[in-house]
């Protein structure tokens, strides 16, 4: 992906060089031709030429549409997350990054991830508006609060890389730094099994009990004053008063800060919000915790790459949960 | 000549004495003079301002000023020279000065609301700076919610009032402006008869006049939710802080072109006068204005790539930025085409119309790099994006301003500046801007991040030659401080036109008497027609 934004680059680079100095070259070569050798002297007036106009208007309009073109098909490539991307959820506050992963590591200011797997991002804030920037990948996006944003890359050289806020989010914001780790799937596996408390979503069902969700979410019959939430996730939705909405990470964490946003069709707006009681860390276990009473979707066709890691970092994820026990 | 007698001749700088005759005045080329005096000040505040940043960033360590007052340093600098310096510029200076002179009118349409809008830019002035000398700002000239509502805690109300009340004043330049060129226009100064500095001026009030309102809008909901928690940009209250970028770029994009479509017009006058051919294109070049004026309005989404817009607005977004580039582009064409086979001269303000091209041109060509939606997400909040900017609006807009002061100075003050001092300046301003701002488009493209107090070791070398392009270009803007004002006493006599230009600013004395023109002009030829202006010189002569 930084090599398709850097071929994309020279392309933009090669057409400014260009024009910039065949522009500075014309000035300089009229200047001098033309220089004025008497006062009197009265050049012939030229009001211009239609063809000409037409030429350096079609000529850059041209050029400029490849730009846009080309522009806008690797601005697809940055914005659409593969399918078989690993999950990590980032939180940004004034002045630090919160990385949490699946398997339930959480790190500060630094983000460890194996090298040719494709890594996609949830992201959002605790306060402002932040940043969360990788040169070396050549991606970036906001980070805002209320809501989730993404960001994926797939680093293909092991190393460590500057993690940048961009965007301007208070006194210490140029603080707000940090490092990503790219580390060979071995190195990363150990320091996956270094230290945890189990995973994202064990840590989300254990809270899903100490909120009582239970008392009316009940994950099996009889049906409670709840929707049930098994096969939640990726679903349609259907609303009171009609309408869809699909059961993504933004409609769970609405639903379960502001639950008489959308009413589910045939329940009550009963449901008091978790808003100031749950931090946006609880908000993503419970996700997931959510998440995980969907079964995961058939996985992706055979043979490719990246599948044979997620495999490898479930059965990580797994083996933790049962030594937990 | 009837020069020698420029002492005894009465003129607009004579025709009264006295402090109140200043503070009252109506005469539209006094308060150019008004104006002057006021956006050098906010020039020099704001400049002082930027060579603190360049001083702070000349070590990767904050070891000059706290995080705290570099925060409210670069904040300060763009507010300054944003509100209080490049957008009255052009247009309240020499647009004020020159607009009525070359439609061959007295004066602007409305005097005294002439005079209201120094006033509101004053009042505008004197908020921004109250919230600085009480403790400053710090939230970047863009104000992004939630930190600007809920998180900083400092003049944000203050400074929000003094660029809201600085709006009227510039609404009402270009409501000035807009009537003047409509009905003040002398008999026969037909629409395709006006300089090319009037058409851009035109285009650049059009923008003023739709554009400003929706600052003024965004300023008050600002205030609105920082002290009454109105809850339009809060998401905890259901607010959208989006939505504030979505506001602040629809009035800061064409903002851009209301500093940057005035110096295009004083650079169309710069060309064809020292080159003494009428502007290649003259019609394209006036259309493009006004394309720019159009199109301008539709591209403010383009600040908003990485925002978490949605994909395909950023598409329409990156289509139209593209646009917007064409009309520029014609310009610059036009201009270079006009030195064809001219009787090029390399007077002062050549060397800035030379200077403008060239750096206009390079941040017209990086701005298409911002514009493409792949690249953008890279470069985005870098150094990268301070670079083009810097490019557009300092290369650009305030080479223009020196040149078009050079230019219309012998006009203003009848006296001449000194030529080689002059010459040493643009060149030393040329080459110290250079150097301050090009390293920064290598540090954008490495990763440097705007707004950072301290900064990697490996970006130390870049830091360093662009604090030191900062020196050589302060060096560079206070030689014509000094040797303006040198001129003012000892400069040699000017008369009415030492350029041989064709403008009717040029057909009265100079300094123009209080009225302009000892009697009404009237105008049978096309703008930038050197053999008529021969032609009535030899008459006269003869």
């Amino acid at each position: 992906m930084a090599a398709s934004v850097d071929h994309l680059l020279y392309f933009l680079l090669a057409v400014a060089v260009f024009f910039s100095v065949g522009i500075f070259l014309t000035i300089f070569y009229f200047a001098i031709r033309y220089r004025r050798r008497s006062e009197s002297e009265l050049p012939a007036p030229v009001h211009g030429a239609m063809s000409l106009e037409i030429l350096w208007s079609v000529i850059p309009f041209g050029l400029t549409m490849i730009m846009f073109a080309w522009g806008a098909s690797v601005f697809f490539t940055i914005s659409r997350p593969p399918d078989d991307a690993q999950q990590i959820y980032v939180i940004g506050k004034q002045w630090m990054w919160k990385i949490q992963h699946m398997e339930g590591q959480r790190e500060i200011n630094e983000l460890h991830i194996p090298v040719g797997q494709a890594v996609k991002l949830t992201m959002t804030s605790e306060d402002v508006i932040h940043d969360f920037f990788v040169p070396a990948f050549r991606t970036k996006a906001d980070v805002l609060p209320g809501r989730y944003t993404t960001t994926w890359f797939k680093p293909t050289k092991p190393g460590k890389y500057h993690l940048f806020c961009a965007q301007y989010c208070g006194t210490n914001h140029y603080a707000m730094v940090g490092w990503v780790y790219v580390m060979e799937p071995q190195d990363y596996q150990a320091w996956l099994s270094g230290g945890t408390t189990g995973s994202l979503a064990s840590s989300g069902e254990k809270l899903f009990q100490d909120l009582a969700c239970a008392n009316c979410h009940h994950l099996s019959d009889p049906p409670g004053r709840g929707p049930n939430l098994r096969n939640l996730y990726g679903s349609q939705v259907e609303l009171t008063g009609g309408g869809h909405v699909k059961a993504d990470e933004e409609y769970i964490r609405e639903s379960i800060l502001n639950p008489s946003a959308k009413i589910v069709a045939g329940y009550q707006p009963i449901m008091p919000t978790f808003q100031g009681l749950v931090t946006e860390e609880n908000v993503l276990q419970l996700i997931e915790y959510i998440k995980s009473l969907t079964p995961k979707p058939v996985p992706p066709p055979p043979g490719a790459l990246p599948s044979r890691d997620r495999k490898g970092a479930e059965a990580v994820g797994s083996r933790q949960k049962s030594t937990k026990q | 000549m009837i020069t020698e007698a420029v002492e005894e001749r009465e003129n607009y700088l004579n025709a009264s004495y006295g402090i109140k005759s200043w503070l009252l005045t109506k005469d539209h080329k006094r308060i150019a003079l008004l104006y002057l005096h006021t956006i050098t000040f906010f020039f020099f505040l704001g400049g002082i301002f930027a060579t603190l940043i360049r001083l702070e960033l000349l070590t990767p360590k904050g070891d000059l000023v706290s995080a705290d007052t570099y925060a409210k340093l670069f904040t300060l600098h763009g507010v300054i020279m944003i509100f209080f310096f490049l957008i009255p510029s052009i247009p309240a200076t020499l647009g004020n000065f020159f607009l009525p002179m070359m439609i061959g009118a007295k004066d602007l349409a409305f005097p005294r609301i002439n005079l209201l809008s120094w006033y509101l830019l004053v009042i505008g002035g004197c908020f921004a700076m109250y919230a600085m000398l009480a403790g400053g700002v710090d939230t970047g000239w863009t104000f992004y919610v939630p930190y600007s509502t809920n998180y900083s805690n400092t003049y944000v109300v203050a400074t929000g009032l003094g660029i809201f009340i600085a709006g009227f004043s510039s609404i009402l330049t270009g409501l000035n402006f807009i009537v003047t060129v409509h009905r003040m226009r002398a008999p026969g100064m037909t629409w395709f008869r006006l300089p090319l500095f009037v058409w851009a001026n035109y285009a650049t009030a059009l923008i003023q006049v739709l554009g400003t309102p929706v600052i003024a809008i965004t300023l008050v909901l600002l205030i609105g939710e920082r002290t009454l928690h109105i809850g339009i940009f809060d998401p905890a209250r259901g607010g959208d802080p989006v939505l504030f970028q979505h506001l602040f770029w629809f009035y800061s994009h064409p903002a851009v072109y209301i500093m940057v479509l005035p110096a295009m017009g004083v650079i169309s006058e710069l060309v064809s006068v020292f080159s003494k051919k009428p502007i290649f294109g003259y019609r394209v070049v006036a259309f493009s204005s006004v394309a720019i004026a159009v199109l301008g309005f539709l591209v403010w989404g383009h600040h908003l790539f990485v925002s978490g817009q949605s994909v395909y607005a950023g598409l329409v977004f990156s289509f139209l930025s593209y646009f917007v580039a064409i009309p520029s582009a014609i310009k610059v064409f036009n201009w270079t085409a006009t030195l064809h086979k001219g009787s090029i001269s390399f007077a002062t303000p050549m060397l800035y119309a030379f200077g403008f091209i060239g750096l206009f041109t390079v941040g017209g060509l990086t701005g298409l790099f911002v514009a493409c939606l792949g690249v953008d997400v890279h470069v985005h909040d870098t150094y990268f994006v301070i670079a083009h900017f810097h490019y557009i609006m300092v290369g650009g807009t305030l080479m223009a301003y020196l040149g078009g002061l050079h230019y219309w100075w012998p006009k203003m003050s009848g006296r001449m500046y000194p030529e080689g001092w002059a010459k040493l300046s643009a060149l030393v301003i040329y080459l110290g801007f250079n150097l301050t701002f090009f390293p920064q488009f290598i540090l954008g493209y490495l990763g440097m991040p705007r707004r950072y107090w301290t900064y990697p070791d490996e970006f130390q070398v870049l830091h360093v030659m662009s604090t030191a392009g900062a020196s050589v270009l302060a060096v560079g803007y206070l030689m014509p401080l000094i040797y303006f004002m040198w001129s003012l006493r000892y400069g040699a006599i000017a008369g009415p036109n030492p350029w041989g230009a064709t403008g009717l600013e040029w057909q009265t004395a100079s300094p123009p008497p209080a009225h302009n023109f000892e009697e009404t002009p009237v105008v049978t030829t096309e703008a930038y027609d050197y053999a008529a202006l021969a032609a009535m010189e030899e008459a006269k002569v003869g």
